[in-house]
């Protein structure tokens, strides 16, 4: 506990007082700036988004590798945890590469907000996939070929036998997916641009010195992305039954 | 439930397809800038004095952050699973562990300012002795040892969960002391669950930038880490990414690719001991 304290849990709490330091209504104000709600709308939106994406093509990717079989699989396999071994910077750094400015293809997404988008997914694509993959492994075909035999189309199957079984943990992985696309900060640190994301706002803040207003916009990040997170959890809980 | 060969090989080119556009493509073209104008010119910069020294502070960052969270993440893993402490206690526990994960980096950065920095907190106390803890290699230290902080806690509690606690009881019974059990049963069990953190760990050490950042003074020679030369590189040339940038991204690319390849051999192995 001494341990946590001492690294985590004070530090935390001194971000929260320096946010009220000056009173609420000074909170409130540096919150009702345009700048600061539309850094949290922007960064929502953008993590919503990375998260439903995430969702559906993690699925696919954990179907693929659990169902399907071909030669190269296994690197393919290893190749998911990249993300997490490769220092967020050069994640950045290898999109500014292919799809910035002299990009090999010609496509000129950098500094854009699908830049953005781009990066989160890179970052956060093992999330779903790692937790789809063992669930779709212990799952029994038995149930599948027994639906087929009923007469149930793969599509039927498919949405009534497997999706209902895979649901929670897609949507952990979702979760999991969201909650570090709101604090991303290195993928995003050279791609963002002038994408107003609240990470990199906070870091504009605290570079030009005023730590209160960088504080203010901290609190008010972690909490919207608690309620957000305790409402995917709620009903992930509900599709879970 | 028979899928036909088209919807396999579409799903199957989908995946790929995606993958390669989000994954392969772009690290290969990060190699391929990086030695476009040949060995030698990469190879300068990555050896420039202020990369050799932003090579060696990532590595000591590591080294401080990998062991202080091992032994940590195992203790906390203990508490968890075995410990006799109420539920709530250990919820709360459980809970706060995970902060690191759900916190912003740059959150993180700021909260050790605000405690550690000049006014802050505790700032004065070390000021006054004459230790600087931010913009220096301490802050720069516990801001590593805090976002690596939750991964040997997460690997280890779900393997101690499944082995149960049989064999040590049964070793308990036999007259073994406590501290005899714990190094003769326990940890020889969770082992590769242990090792599985231990190289996450390492690979959030090793690439963390919102953090260290923050906290850092940013000196090139002293203060700078590999992924902060990167970000500076690319400030300095004002976007247009060079062969400068490419080569420390290379150099640190090269680094997590070794760690990845740990990953892998470890992951399987956790895998296979449950």
């Amino acid at each position: 506990m001494l341990y946590m304290s001492v690294f985590v849990l004070v530090p935390l709490a001194a971000v929260v007082a320096k946010s009220v330091s000056s009173g609420l209504g000074t909170l409130w104000d540096s919150i009702d700036n345009t700048l600061a709600i539309r850094a949290i709308v922007i960064t929502m939106t953008a993590s919503l988004i990375v998260a439903a994406i995430g969702a559906i093509m993690g699925t696919l990717v954990a179907w693929v590798l659990v169902r399907d079989q071909f030669r190269g699989k296994r690197v393919i396999n290893a190749l998911i945890d990249l993300p997490f071994a490769l220092p967020t910077i050069v994640a950045g750094l290898t999109l500014i590469a292919l799809y910035g400015p002299g990009s090999p293809v010609g496509i000129h997404l950098a500094y854009t907000r699908a830049a953005v988008i781009v990066a989160l997914l890179f970052v956060t694509l093992p999330f779903v996939v790692r937790s789809v993959q063992p669930v779709l492994l212990e799952l029994d075909q038995e149930v599948e070929e027994a639906a087929a035999s009923l007469g149930a189309s793969n599509l039927t199957t498919f949405r009534r036998v497997i999706l209902p079984v895979l649901k929670p943990a897609i949507f952990s992985g979702a979760a999991l997916a969201f909650a570090r696309s709101i604090g991303e900060f290195g993928s995003l640190a050279l791609i963002a641009g002038k994408v107003q994301i609240a990470s990199i706002v906070i870091y504009a803040d605290i570079e030009s010195g005023s730590e209160q207003s960088a504080a203010a916009l901290s609190v008010v990040l972690m909490l919207v992305a608690l309620i957000v997170l305790l409402i995917l959890r709620w009903i992930g809980a509900r599709v879970g039954h | 439930m028979v899928i036909s060969r088209r919807t396999t090989l579409s799903l199957r080119t989908i995946a790929l397809v995606y993958l390669t556009l989000l994954l392969l493509l772009p690290v290969a073209v990060v190699f391929w800038r990086t030695f476009e104008h040949g060995f030698g010119t990469a190879w300068s910069f990555m050896t420039t004095p202020a990369a050799v020294s932003a090579l060696w502070l990532t590595i000591l960052l590591a080294l401080i952050a990998v062991p202080l969270n091992t032994i940590f993440g195992v203790g906390a893993a203990m508490v968890l699973v075995r410990g006799k402490a109420p539920r709530a206690g250990k919820a709360i526990l459980d809970s706060l562990i995970d902060l690191p994960f759900v916190v912003s980096p740059v959150i993180i950065g700021l909260a050790l300012i605000l405690v550690y920095g000049q006014g802050g907190w505790f700032g004065d106390v070390f000021t006054n002795h004459g230790i600087r803890i931010i913009y220096a290699v301490p802050g720069m230290a516990i801001a590593t040892v805090f976002v690596s902080l939750p991964f040997v806690v997460r690997e280890v509690v779900p393997v101690l969960r499944e082995v149960g606690d049989e064999q040590e009881q049964a070793a308990a019974t036999l007259g073994a002391s406590s501290w005899q059990t714990f190094w003769r049963v326990t940890l020889p069990t969770i082992r590769w669950g242990v090792a599985y953190g231990v190289v996450l760990t390492t690979a959030r050490a090793l690439g963390e930038i919102g953090a260290v950042l923050v906290v850092s003074s940013n000196v090139a020679g002293s203060t700078l880490t590999l992924p902060l030369l990167i970000f500076q590189r690319d400030e300095q040339v004002g976007g247009q990414v060079s062969t400068s940038v490419y080569a420390a991204a290379t150099e640190l690319a090269v680094l997590s690719i070794v760690v990845l390849l740990l990953m892998t051999m470890f992951g399987s192995r956790t895998k296979e001991a449950r």
